[in-house]
């Protein structure tokens, strides 16, 4: 293991947790001052709870120290996307609305984590409410991507990509609506997984869009990927949409990556116009690497995934305006009382904090979603968008009737500049087109480097979906295709990031 | 294609209880109606005879047994309060006078 011990994976400490070669204290502690040497510059964290961290860490350490069998991921650190409750540590989902709240319980999720014994360094920099692909929407500034600081690392979870691609944590947890665990993880050099729809329990996460939503995990290499996924997915009774079934195998499969005799599908309509020539480029390559290991690959037509990106942008701000509507300054959150009103009424409060409380693209998309579900547009709407849903999940039907997997460019361009594309909302969203049909079906999805475009020398990710369920193919074809990778490069393509430390920041 | 104007933006900011400044309405109205041009392609699609989904997964009531378990404290639950009063959540009035 490398000496500096956040350049080490999470599979990596946890074996070295284990025989007590480094103690998490140790473990944690690095972080932290990792933490502290760096995150100025990349802004992923929106608040560190080194206090915490240490106390769980110093915990897990005694109970080692007193012979007792610890779980597998036990006195590993992790950071948490600041969409998940956290009791005791703010949460913001970087809003104005919720600047300073602390949660009195703790998300599912973060129950999972705290039961396994890992440390939870902080919260982690988003768009606001989820709503974005930059971190540009976040009322707290955006977060920077680590390979270039003057460019987004993707969003909504920015901040969970960031801390990973940039060693300050090893591990970290993002939620997907739309591809905001995958996309991120794209334009990072980093690894994230969008586990089945209802394979890991939303209890907790403040929802988006509750049909859409999804939390899973990220990280550096798809071995820790898959086990951070086991450690968080399985049933959860406090989620009426968590399927009753044992995390798919994903661990084991990880392990193997054999897939001599699968059958890949490239799916015609991701990829092509649009799609940037270094990222295409990447992914021919990395679909040829798959050959080579004896997979079998096919190209195959969704037909219907063309108007995915339509019937998304329709679904999504109808849930969500009704999703956000408990933030009525009434519970908690923020409360502003209007100018120049002699005892303003609820209603009258409620509007100015919605107001003052949120930024440009919440409300928007409050408002698109209210026009979308008002009488008289319900049907052309979302009614439509509704039975174009019907017919992408019966797409993927059709494709895994006739392949194991399915494959695609993750993003269609590597990290662009921040302010790029700002003032202009749907270009913004077509960072989502590949992403956004597997949410829509609730099929899991993963994305991993397939290397650096050449125009730009950026990170580039490739996608892979498999049905319901069926997780561990993701990590079965992902290991397989990072193994053929490291073998080309002599290391993962996070290894060539930028170190960020001092020295490199008065040279560039 | 009916397009939005102002006035719709305004009345919908106000079903939404957003209460959106003049120049927010002004911006708004252009951004909303390029968007609302985009994602009205889900008419194109072939969606004749084709049911709605609303759901990944086919949903099932769920139920639990009917007895206590540990909740929040009336304290926690108050805790992020902007108003509070004799252990209730204070609010505005939710009336007109008279």
């Amino acid at each position: 293991m490398n000496s500096d011990l956040t350049r080490a994976t999470a599979a990596e400490l946890a074996d070295a947790l284990a025989t007590k070669t480094v103690s998490s204290v140790e473990v944690t502690q690095a972080h932290l001052d990792r933490i502290a040497a760096v995150d100025e510059q990349v802004h992923a964290y929106l608040h560190v709870d080194a206090e915490g961290a240490l106390a769980a860490a110093r915990s897990i350490d005694e109970r080692r120290a007193a012979g007792e069998s610890l779980p597998a991921l036990a006195g590993v650190p992790i950071a948490v996307k600041d969409v998940m409750t956290t009791r005791g540590i703010p949460t913001t989902c970087g809003s104005r609305t919720l600047e300073g709240w602390v949660p009195p319980y703790d998300a599912t999720v973060v129950t999972r984590l705290r039961a396994q014994g890992m440390p939870i360094l902080g919260k982690t920099n988003m768009d606001e409410f989820a709503m974005g692909s930059s971190t540009e929407h976040s009322a707290y500034g955006p977060t920077r991507n680590p390979w270039d600081l003057e460019r987004i690392p993707g969003g909504s979870g920015g901040g969970s990509s960031a801390v990973v691609a940039s060693f300050q944590a090893p591990l970290a947890i993002g939620t997907d609506t739309g591809g905001s665990i995958r996309q991120p993880a794209a334009v990072t050099g980093t690894v994230g997984t969008k586990p089945t729809y209802g394979g890991v329990s939303r209890y907790g996460l403040v929802a988006l869009a509750s049909s859409l939503d999804q939390a899973g995990p990220c990280a550096r290499s798809v071995l820790d990927t898959a086990l951070l996924h086991s450690v968080i997915g399985g049933h959860d009774p406090m989620d009426s949409t968590s399927i009753e079934a044992p995390v798919p195998a994903v661990v084991e499969a990880a392990r193997n990556g054999d897939v001599s005799g699968m059958k890949i599908g490239i799916v015609r309509e991701l990829g092509g116009e649009g799609y940037q020539p270094g990222v295409r480029a990447r992914f021919d390559e990395a679909v040829q690497l798959l050959v080579d290991r004896g997979a079998e690959v096919i190209e195959v037509s969704c037909p219907n995934f063309d108007y995915a990106l339509a019937a998304y942008y329709l679904i999504l701000p109808s849930e969500a305006s009704s999703n956000l509507a408990k933030f009525d300054a009434m519970r908690y959150g923020l409360r502003i009382l209007p100018d120049g009103v002699d005892d303003p009424s609820a209603e009258q409060v409620m509007a100015a904090s919605r107001d003052a409380g949120f930024g440009d693209e919440v409300k928007r998309r409050i408002i698109l979603g209210t026009y979308a579900l008002s009488s008289g547009y319900y049907d052309a709407y979302y009614g439509s968008a509704q039975k174009v849903r019907t017919l992408i999940a019966q797409d993927f039907e059709r494709a895994f009737a006739k392949v194991d997997v399915l494959v695609s460019p993750t993003a269609p361009t590597t990290a662009f500049r921040f302010g790029d594309k700002l003032d202009d909302p749907m270009a913004m969203y077509l960072n989502d087109i590949a992403t956004i049909p597997a949410n829509l079906a609730g099929v899991p999805g993963m994305s991993l480097p397939s290397g650096l475009a050449d125009e730009d020398g950026l990170p580039a990710g490739i996608q892979i979906l498999a049905p319901a369920m069926r997780d561990e193919r993701l990590y079965t074809v992902g290991a397989a295709l990072e193994r053929a990778l490291a073998d080309r490069w002599g290391g993962l393509l996070i290894d060539r990031a930028p170190q960020l430390d001092a020295s490199m920041v008065k040279g560039a | 294609m009916s397009s939005l104007t102002r006035d719709d933006v305004a009345h919908l900011a106000v079903l939404a209880r957003i209460d959106l400044s003049e120049a927010e309405l002004d911006r708004m109205v252009g951004e909303l109606d390029v968007i609302l041009g985009a994602v009205a392609k889900v008419q194109q699609a072939p969606i004749d005879g084709v049911a709605p989904m609303s759901h990944p997964l086919p949903l099932t009531n769920v139920t639990r047994p009917d007895v206590v378990r540990p909740s929040l404290t009336p304290d926690e639950a108050l805790s992020g309060a902007p108003e509070v009063e004799e252990q209730r959540f204070s609010v505005p009035r939710i009336l007109t006078e008279d």
